[in-house]
């Protein structure tokens, strides 16, 4: 009976433990820096599933891009990995999605590398874009 | 020079045609090595590798609707 309590006992301990885990990379928003960055501009999305700086890169502006992007990196690595795919493809493929998401005035990559404001029809992405 | 007697049947003949083509397959190809040079000029613009493509569509395609809900679920970093 003991021994029966003990195992519940862990059992839910480590349910909770994996829930944390589940639940921590989630973040319910963006950061109000980040979403000034982006609204103003100077971050954009990249074909290749990252964030970039578009303009000048201060410190403080890079340290923000640096910390989303390993974020975002090691949840696509996780991601691809349950999908059996690369690294390279999944960010590719994230990125694609975040391309088209982008609200008009926010900054994009196009297919040949420059950086575009997104207008109000579709952005210009890579043909093997879904 | 190739006439059909030299290389016909008499095994020493034959053997001399043979030797007498090999001689001039030498010739022609120093020849060709002389005055075939190709001159190979570098581009001006730097060569661009496009290092993603690799990733076929198909493959994106498979990975859209997991990617998406990536995404939608991790709202603070997209």
């Amino acid at each position: 009976m003991i021994t029966r309590t003990l195992r519940l006992g862990a059992l839910a301990a480590s349910a909770a433990a994996a829930a944390l885990v589940l639940a921590a990379p989630a973040q319910a928003q963006r950061d109000p820096a980040y979403e000034a960055a982006r609204s103003g501009g100077k971050v954009g999305e990249r074909t290749d599933g990252y964030l970039g700086i578009v303009g000048a890169a201060d410190p403080a502006l890079r340290k923000l891009v640096d910390d989303i992007n390993i974020r975002r990196r090691a949840l696509y690595a996780q991601k691809a990995q349950a999908a059996r795919a690369t690294l390279e493809e999944y960010a590719f493929t994230a990125g694609c999605l975040a391309i088209a998401r982008t609200a008009p005035g926010e900054m994009y990559q196009a297919p040949g590398g420059a950086w575009q404001a997104r207008g109000s029809g579709p952005a210009q992405r890579d043909p093997r874009c879904p | 020079m190739r006439s059909a007697k030299l290389t016909h049947k008499h095994a020493p003949r034959h053997k001399a045609g043979m030797r007498m083509r090999a001689a001039w397959v030498m010739v022609m190809s120093g020849a060709g090595a002389l005055g075939g040079c190709i001159t190979v000029n570098a581009p001006e613009e730097p060569i661009v590798i496009e290092l993603n493509i690799n990733i076929k569509q198909e493959v994106i395609y498979r990975l859209a609707a997991d990617a998406g809900n990536t995404i939608e679920e991790n709202p603070g970093i997209f």
